[in-house]
């Protein structure tokens, strides 16, 4: 076999792996990979203007597709300006992978120029991470990276190449299928345990399904369907399992938790079972763990074993893929044969009790005259895009509003920071998914502050001619930190007021984007629809009602039931 | 409660700290930690004493079998097993304690493994509380330096890794 450098190696396996775009930023210890991407020109490059976006941006490409998404960063600087992209995705189990240039192997360890233990820095942030030192061993390395990225729970892979490496020659094998013996997710669940929740379903009289990102990532939106449906049993979700289950379906309570509705807490404190599919009883979810769901038994499904019984007892462990757990699930209640009427007589009580929260406290907020309030926008954009566009959000307030007032039907729509919180990613994973989707409506929904942290990816969008549709909602604050300041530090806005802001429509011109603003309510329509409908790249500002709050909120370590209502 | 894991990853560079890592990274305390390789070069096996109750143990175990590199992980503690460590005790050795340093080594069976004018290096093999006995009998007589293998354990009868 003809012997093949580092660099083509890597080439190679993005191609064998069927990746065509790739996100990153060039450097000294990576020129020779990106030599040969450039030689080789068969694989998309977007050159972002600053490492964290192209992190971002193939989490968004992920999120979005499906599909790995892959990055490029130097060594140094290039590979910790990565961290907090790597991280975000680590949290949210997003495959990834990225590369990073090294010095070389004689050098490692000698606080070269540009040198930094990427590895050592991302160990805990990475699903798993290779330093390669011998090219011999690159083939290998590659097809693992890929397969356990995206196996399994999930997650992002890092790839440290050092120079040498790279522009080493070995033979390349390239595993057409992969064996690790010390890695071997659990996908089919164990039958018992379908019995045994089974057997609790049944029984059940106010069961709630709470469903989490685990079901968007396993693609189990239409199992999880037809199981809701079959059984007549309500589904609320966390922020990361929006779209999973269709928000306008007459048995979506909604999104639960710190900002869910009145309803979907309700009905978790009162339920008799709990059905938490791909969902990890996050404290934002949970709110005071001991005063959590008292009534309920829980059966809990989940690809990764640790997430079972971290923050709760379960009664029903189920360890698979949300995808086939749930088809047995439905493959039991068929074989149980009760009919559709028996199912909804015995929910029938449950339903009817959970219809009045929703009409007693619905999300709503209040109106003024001559101030725009953000969920009136929010709402607007929902029908103006009629639900179908990929949303992306920053971090805070514009990413609760968003997930509260747009209401999500198909999965993939909306890619938010859930886990790590990242303010600065909205934008760059904006930029990924229109790659993945040029001619998909994507839209970032921000907040002045946010959208300021990778806000030179604007330099990216225009020159990949990408129609990125930017709302910012500006109050001129760092609002959801205002917000809490309001509520419990006795309205100490500690460094949370902008003194300055940019002029955003005049940024988007210094860039060659459209800008437009709104500061009236009655601009908000004609605003968002020149956004929308403008050729490419495009700000939309709105002034909203500098101290709205989110509403309804848990205050942070208080019961779900305890909620600051509008 | 105090628990005994046996570990066996694979012997690649960066697993130790993949697991040390998991424990500090979610405050778990590791109380001893012992590494070697097996039969099987490309394997090690880690024995690790740890301490928590039964929640804690089990995401232990959990997320140290969520590691790419981990191959096996087991609580022996939670059947039969043998558990030993071995500690090597340098003993400041005066005129007039030498005897009941070989005397205090005869009863423990230690092996006095270095001797000096003025110490004895004893090796002293057993369960932890003997170690600890032997300690306190030497501590009167003056410890020099002290080091142990933290422990290393092992299922009885049939069962094996």
């Amino acid at each position: 076999m003809a012997k093949m450098t580092g660099k083509q190696m890597v080439v190679e396996a993005l191609k064998r792996e069927g990746v065509d775009v790739i996100f990153g930023f060039p450097g000294g210890a990576i020129i020779d990979l990106y030599d040969t991407l450039e030689k080789d020109g068969t694989i998309k490059h977007v050159l972002v203007r600053h490492e964290q976006g192209a992190a971002h941006a193939a989490d968004g490409y992920a999120r979005a597709s499906g599909k790995v998404g892959v990055c490029v960063a130097t060594s140094g600087p290039g590979a910790t300006n990565t961290v907090t992209g790597i991280a975000t995705a680590s949290l949210d189990s997003i495959p990834m992978v990225v590369f990073t240039g090294q010095v070389p192997t004689a050098l490692i360890g000698n606080d070269a120029f540009q040198e930094v233990d990427i590895v050592g820095i991302t160990r805990p942030c990475t699903k798993h991470n290779y330093l390669v030192k011998d090219v011999k061993d690159l083939p290998q390395v590659l097809k693992e990276a890929f397969y356990i990225a995206r196996s399994g729970r999930p997650g992002p892979v890092l790839i440290d190449l050092p120079k040498d490496v790279q522009n080493g020659k070995a033979e390349f094998n390239y595993p057409e299928k992969i064996k690790l013996r010390s890695y071997n997710p659990v996908i089919e669940p164990h039958g018992k345990q379908i019995e045994r929740a089974y057997r609790l379903i049944e029984k059940a009289k106010r069961p709630v399904i709470y469903a989490g990102g685990g079901i968007i990532i396993a693609n189990a939106n239409k199992e999880l369907r037809a199981l809701a449906k079959a059984t007549y049993i309500p589904v609320t979700m966390t922020l990361m399992g929006l779209g999973g289950f269709p928000g306008t379906h007459e048995l979506s309570l909604g999104m639960l938790g710190m900002h869910g509705t009145y309803c979907a807490n309700m009905a978790m404190a009162n339920s008799d079972l709990i059905i938490a599919a791909g969902a990890r009883f996050d404290d934002r979810v949970t709110g005071k763990i001991e005063a959590f769901a008292p009534l309920a038994k829980i059966i809990h499904l989940d690809i990764d074993p640790t997430s079972i019984q971290k923050n709760v007892k379960v009664d029903v462990p189920i360890v698979g893929d949300c995808k086939r757990v749930l088809k047995k699930l439905l493959g039991a209640a068929k074989d149980g044969g009760r009919p559709a009427e028996a199912w909804m007589d015995q929910h029938q009580a449950w339903l009817q009790q959970l219809d009045a929260w929703k009409k007693r406290h619905p999300l709503t907020y209040k109106k003024e005259p001559g101030v725009i309030k953000p969920q009136y926008v929010i709402e607007k954009l929902y029908e103006m895009t009629k639900g179908r566009a990929i949303i992306t959000t920053e971090v805070g307030q514009n990413q609760m509003w968003t997930a509260q007032f747009y209401k999500f039907d198909e999965a993939r729509t909306l890619l938010t920071s859930g886990g790590l919180g990242t303010m600065g990613y909205g934008f760059p994973a904006a930029i990924g998914a229109q790659m993945a989707f040029p001619d998909k409506l994507v839209v970032d929904v921000a907040g002045d502050g946010s959208i300021q942290m990778n806000i030179q990816e604007m330099a990216t969008a225009m020159e990949q001619r990408l129609p990125v549709k930017i709302v910012i909602l500006n109050n001129q604050f760092l609002g959801m930190v205002r917000q809490w300041q309001e509520l419990f530090y006795d309205r100490r806005y500690a460094a949370t007021e902008f003194e300055m802001t940019p002029d955003f429509v005049k940024l988007a011109e210094a860039y060659g984007a459209k800008g437009f603003r709104a500061t009236k309510p009655e601009e908000v329509d004609d605003v968002l629809s020149k956004g929308l409908e403008a050729e490419g790249l495009a700000i939309m500002e709105f002034a909203i009602a500098r101290e709205e709050g989110v509403f309804p909120m848990v205050p942070a370590g208080k019961a779900t039931t305890e909620m600051l209502l509008v | 409660m105090k628990h005994t894991l046996s570990v066996l990853v694979e012997n690649t560079p960066g697993a130790l700290s993949r697991i040390t890592g998991l424990f500090s990274g979610r405050a778990f305390n590791i109380e001893s930690l012992n590494v070697a390789a097996t039969l099987d070069p490309t394997l090690s096996h880690i024995t690790l004493v740890t301490r928590g109750d039964e929640f804690i143990i089990e995401q232990i175990i959990k997320q140290l079998r969520r590691l790419v590199d981990v191959f096996k992980v087991v609580d022996v503690s939670e059947g039969e097993f043998v558990e030993r460590e071995m500690s090597l005790i340098k003993v400041r050795a005066e005129e007039e304690s030498r005897a009941e340093i070989l005397r205090i080594c005869d009863i423990f069976r230690c092996k006095v493994v270095d001797v000096s004018p003025k110490s004895y290096t004893l090796e002293v093999t057993g369960p932890e509380s003997k170690l600890k006995a032997v300690i306190e009998l030497l501590r009167p007589i003056g410890i020099k330096e002290i080091t142990r293998t933290g422990n290393i354990a092992m299922m009885r009868e049939k069962k094996t890794m």
